[in-house]
């Protein structure tokens, strides 16, 4: 539709503009809650709150898998031989270097706590496997030591460590 | 008339793609150019509302069906999972529940417009069989709707109108576990609604697309009833209609967003947040207010087939409104008869919802016998002896004439807007 060239404004110029600001802010307004209702739900927040882990039932060499906020988290308890061997590594020839004692809690060195998930693309590798005394994952050869570190595969990095406690000596608290 | 082809596509990639997809012409033509009488009032607004809130029922419903489970140990639970813990789950479930009313609200607006400006009549028969569709399909879809939170309302409904069926002879039991899946209302049935639900509001977005076509080939109806004669009796739809459907639409959504915010649950029934339990009826069944005179019709008739039939005519017998009304003229503004008796067609049909609320006793029934009779009788013998008798108040020459009166001889300077 033409209108006249006006050098000023006109009204109608005024209240296009104005309609046209609050409708596109009532747009925005109206799209938060069509997209944040798609985040976690309440319930879901709740059932990720931290866990508690009795660690008594581990014996040296043994190790048991259990779930936090839908991944698996392997926990260790590693023998003698796998806490020397980890930190005999050089840390300088890793492809993600990192200290043994980077990975474990001070005091709590024979404990291994890290998420079972490959940095690779996302299998579960196996415990007590491979060529390092760590874990092994079938679905492309990523190779982890006994620290969780990666040393031989794709995978691009160390298995991920959850956030976590020690309570006592024998109990800890995941997330 | 479909718009004047004025459109030229400004910048490379609109001509390109004008070319090849020309849908900037068919918006522009539809919803820019497209000639619209001068003289509509606000009660021609409700088309726009009634598409916006197709729009919002499925938004809302697509995002509500993120979090909704439709089986029968979890489905009340998982509604009560979105009120309390999905984010803004809440202002979802109340949009989508209360939206519903407000459709039904619009739709009747719109319906009745059509009934007192004579949009059903001549060539716009098709268009208004279609609206009568969409109504259908509309009560269809609100139905499964209101089963999928599993209440007691919900279950009791399931129940009741799909035993409606069973009043067909012969094939009417079949029919009725056939729809349930099973031998009573159950998670088959609950499955299946849902599915429905979800599929429905997509086929009547396409009848609305089918409703708009016929309308832009008719042009629209408009408050006078004659048809626009010159280009003086047309204003481009945008920016006239467009504005002036956004103004409606927001003092829609006024009201609209007080029931959300202020009186979510007064629409509803305090019984649907009972879970469903199949083994006791709650001491009054109730529908949802906008299918309260259907309902008064059903209750009325006191034999099970013919109140069943009674109430699918009540919708039907709509579809055949262009062929009832004999008259010539097509707006209730220059037929002062027909205009009383429509108004005292709106006051029985609001009468029929009230007296369907209500428990079927006494007084109750007999009021409710009289107006589901004289509902049938405005359709049925009203209207067609009306045309024949009436004496209608002359037209005016033009649209324009009727909105100017006697001034139409001399244009009037416009500041350029076509």
């Amino acid at each position: 539709m033409a209108t006249t060239s006006s050098a000023e404004p006109t009204r109608r110029d005024f209240l296009f503009i104005a309609t046209g600001a609050v409708a596109g802010v009532g747009a925005a307004a109206a799209l938060v809650p069509l997209i944040a209702q798609m985040n976690p739900d309440a319930s879901t927040i709740a059932a990720g709150a931290p866990i508690e882990v009795d660690l008594s039932p581990v014996a040296e060499g043994q190790g048991i898998k259990v779930f936090w906020r839908g991944k698996p988290i392997y926990i260790n308890h590693r023998t003698r031989k796998e806490i020397d061997e980890a930190k005999a590594v050089n840390v300088s020839e890793l492809r993600d270097p990192a200290t043994d004692a980077e990975r474990t809690k001070a005091g709590h060195d024979q404990w291994l706590v890290v998420i079972g998930i490959c940095t690779h693309l996302g299998c579960i590798p196996l415990d007590h496997a491979g060529n390092y005394d760590g874990f092994f994952c079938p679905c492309h050869g990523s190779q982890y030591d006994s620290a969780g570190r990666i040393r031989q595969g794709p995978a691009p990095l160390n298995l991920y460590l959850p956030p976590y406690a020690f309570l006592t000596d024998t109990k800890i608290k995941i997330g | 008339m479909s718009g004047q082809s004025t459109y030229q596509p400004q910048g490379r990639f609109m001509q390109w793609m004008e070319r090849r997809l020309p849908i900037g012409g068919l918006i522009h033509s539809s919803f820019v150019s497209y000639p619209t009488p001068r003289n509509l009032n606000y009660w021609w607004t409700f088309g726009g509302i009634l598409s916006f809130m197709l729009g919002v029922q499925i938004i809302t419903g697509v995002v509500l069906a993120m979090h909704y489970t439709p089986n029968t140990e979890l489905a009340f639970k998982s509604v009560e999972g979105i009120m309390r813990d999905v984010n803004y789950g809440w202002l979802l479930r109340y949009i989508h529940a209360n939206g519903a009313s407000m459709f039904f609200l619009a739709g009747y607006i719109h319906l009745f417009r059509g009934m007192y400006y004579g949009s059903y009549k001549e060539p716009r028969e098709v268009l208004w069989i279609l609206g009568v569709i969409l109504l259908l399909l509309m009560i269809a879809t609100g139905f499964m709707g209101y089963v999928l939170p599993w209440g007691q309302m919900s279950f009791w409904a399931a129940t009741v109108i799909t035993n409606l069926f069973s009043a067909i002879p012969v094939v009417g039991d079949s029919i009725v576990s056939w729809l349930w899946g099973g031998y009573s209302v159950g998670n088959p049935t609950l499955n299946r609604f849902f599915s429905l639900h979800y599929l429905l509001p997509f086929v009547i977005a396409g009848v609305v697309v089918l409703h708009v076509w016929a309308l832009h080939v008719a042009g629209q109806n408009n408050p006078t009833g004659i048809e626009p004669k010159s280009d003086r009796d047309t204003v481009p739809f945008t920016p006239y209609a467009t504005l002036k459907d956004a103004f409606g639409l927001g003092v829609f959504c006024l009201v609209f967003a007080w029931f959300v915010f202020y009186v979510p649950n007064y629409l509803g029934h305090s019984d649907n947040y009972i879970p469903a339990n199949p083994a006791v009826t709650p001491s009054e069944i109730v529908p949802e207010w906008y299918y309260l005179p259907f309902y008064a019709i059903l209750r009325a008739i006191p034999n099970k087939l013919f109140g069943v039939l009674g109430l699918v005519s009540a919708i039907a017998i709509m579809a055949f409104l262009p062929w009832l009304d004999t008259s010539a003229v097509r707006s209730a503004r220059y037929r002062p008869l027909y205009r009383q008796f429509f108004w005292v067609f709106v006051i029985v049909a609001v009468g029929l919802g009230y007296l369907g609320s209500q428990p079927a006793t006494g007084a109750y029934v007999i009021i409710a016998r009289i107006f589901t009779a004289y509902y049938f009788a405005h359709f049925l013998i009203i209207l067609p002896i009306l045309g024949l008798v009436e004496r209608t108040k002359p037209l005016p020459n033009s649209i324009t004439e009727s909105v100017l009166g006697d001034k139409v001889a001399v244009p009037v300077a416009t500041t350029g807007v076509r």
